[in-house]
């Protein structure tokens, strides 16, 4: 577990949402998987939105994804208001889910749309940790 | 059932000042409303339907009460900024039903000076997984501009244009925020708030309002001053239930055909367009989700010149979000008012269309992650 140098926000966790962040604070990403029609479903909650099924299983994912897009922000709001800027970001989990997240540990210059991330998980409160991403690096990379 | 001229907007007001330090939120509500029942020649008495977002106090019912309303109607739709579009199509539909014949419609916003804090998590489901991460509306927006350039070849440049068109009407407009002239180069220079987007391309935040007033045909009639008749309606809600949601296009794509299909009418019937700017790529993607250009193609349409007067489709002449007032953080019933302006021939100097028949308003509400999308079609009295 990495220390963050962006804010670390406690989410709100619910006993809905619950499994989502605990597994968070354990270091894994754990998105919730519809039993009825096999649909991974985001946002996490325990109800599948296709079709009407609350037989919602908590599954570890890969946590490998792709940068769908990005922006540095220069104008942050709330717990960011501080920061001079920060990479905002849709990465694309090859479980199939589109989230919105951080980049880290990495240049801003340098991302580019469909780049391979990882997951790493920033502690956030007592019960979470916030899922931010950073880059893969590639053999072309020194 | 179509909602084609079964209601008219009889009156229309957007409240003449952005900054109302002294005012309270329910004061500058109180002002629209008469000075739209004024506009329309009828008085507070006669109003028997009420439509807001019911963000004030509680729900509907806190400004029935202060404006001593009595409605046999009463609407408190709220799906962000495109809410007042949606308040007009529910308002004609309530009067097709026959539930009320003068339906009154108000907004009122104080945000001036105000810094914008974290946003609440624990009552939307959504936000714990997205407001942690810093999400602003300049963020999310640029997340599309970002994607949409890598997919289109868009370029801030393009962007740029939006402004720089919003900029040339709001020189005629006296009560608009922003009236000075911009070039591209003033867009792409100003400072960056979340790349791409600059600040220029960024809508003004305002405080203030409007207020509208829609009708039964057979009230109309009565009236003294011109009115436009509602065509058409039509909403939708894009989310990424199913399959992740696309950051390139917005709900115009469902809103647009359904609403115009309401109208009985085309694309080219379009004599002017109210559309939603938040973004300058706000305008990019929903003229070519309603396709007034191939999808994609929305960078090269509004540099070309496409958003002027003399261009393929004349674009909010009254300055827009970008230029004239955003009361609020949310546009739509602004976006309303100038399409009515347009279609009474009662445009900004140098801003009128001519023989301007048909117009649409569209709004978008709420982010690209999830939005609200309403399009309205309206038309002159003849059309
Ligand atoms: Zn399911």
């Amino acid at each position: 577990m990495s220390n963050s140098p962006l804010p670390t926000p406690a989410p709100f966790v619910s006993p809905e949402t619950e499994p989502y962040w605990s597994g968070a604070k354990a270091g894994k990403l754990v998105l919730p998987h519809c039993r009825a029609c096999d649909h991974t479903i985001w946002y996490p909650k325990a109800f599948c939105g296709e079709c009407g099924a609350f037989d919602v299983e908590w599954r570890e994912a890969s946590g490998l994804g792709t940068l769908y897009s990005f922006t540095q922000v220069f104008r942050g709001e709330g717990p960011y208001r501080e920061c001079a800027s920060f990479v905002l970001a849709l990465v694309d989990l090859d479980e199939g889910a589109r989230v919105l997240t951080n980049i880290v540990d990495a240049d801003p210059a340098g991302l580019a749309v469909g780049q391979r991330l990882r997951a790493v998980f920033h502690d956030a409160g007592e019960a979470a940790a916030l899922v931010r991403f950073t880059p893969i690096p590639t053999s072309s990379d020194t | 059932m179509s909602i084609r001229g079964q209601a008219h907007i009889v009156g229309a007001f957007e409240h003449p000042l952005r900054d109302l330090p002294q005012h309270s939120v329910q004061q500058i509500h109180a002002e629209c409303a008469m000075g739209a029942l004024a506009d329309a020649g009828l008085s507070i008495r006669d109003v028997d339907g009420y439509f807001s977002t019911g963000q004030l106090g509680f729900g509907g019912v806190s400004l029935t009460e202060y404006l001593g309303l009595r409605p046999s109607y009463v609407d408190a739709t709220f799906v962000g900024g495109s809410s007042y579009i949606s308040h007009v199509g529910h308002a004609a539909a309530a009067i097709a039903a026959g539930k009320c014949k003068i339906a009154l419609l108000t907004q009122g916003a104080k945000v001036r000076g105000v810094i914008r804090g974290a946003k609440h998590t624990a009552d939307t489901p959504e936000f714990p997984f997205e407001t942690v991460y810093g999400e602003t509306n300049a963020g999310i927006y640029a997340l599309a501009a970002r994607r949409h350039m890598h997919e289109y070849g868009t370029t801030p440049a393009q962007l740029a244009a939006v402004k720089v068109a919003a900029a040339a009407y709001a020189q005629h407009n006296p009560h608009a925020l922003l009236r000075k002239l911009v070039t591209i180069e003033d867009v792409v220079s100003s400072p960056m708030i979340a790349d791409p987007l600059h600040r220029l391309d960024c809508c003004v935040v305002t405080d203030g309002g409007g207020a509208i007033v829609v009708v039964a045909p057979e009230i109309a009639r009565d009236l003294k001053r011109r009115s436009v008749k509602v065509l058409g309606h039509a909403e939708a809600i894009k989310h990424s239930g199913g399959r992740p949601n696309d950051f390139t296009s917005t709900g115009a794509t469902q809103s647009a055909p359904r609403a115009l299909a309401d109208a009985g009418i085309s694309l080219a019937d379009i004599d002017y367009a109210s559309i939603y700017d938040s973004f300058t790529i706000t305008v990019i993607m929903t003229l070519e989700d309603f396709g007034f250009c191939k999808k994609g193609q929305g960078g090269a349409f509004v540099a070309d010149g496409a958003l002027a007067l003399d261009g393929a489709i004349p674009v909010n002449t009254d300055g827009g979000g970008l230029c004239n007032n955003h009361p609020g953080y949310q546009g739509g019933l602004v976006k309303v008012i100038e399409a009515v302006r347009q279609l009474r021939g009662e445009a900004n100097a140098n801003t009128q269309v001519r023989d301007c028949r048909i117009a649409v308003a569209h709004g978008t509400g709420g982010g690209m992650s999830r939005q609200a999308s309403v399009t309205l079609v309206l038309g002159r009295e003849d059309a």
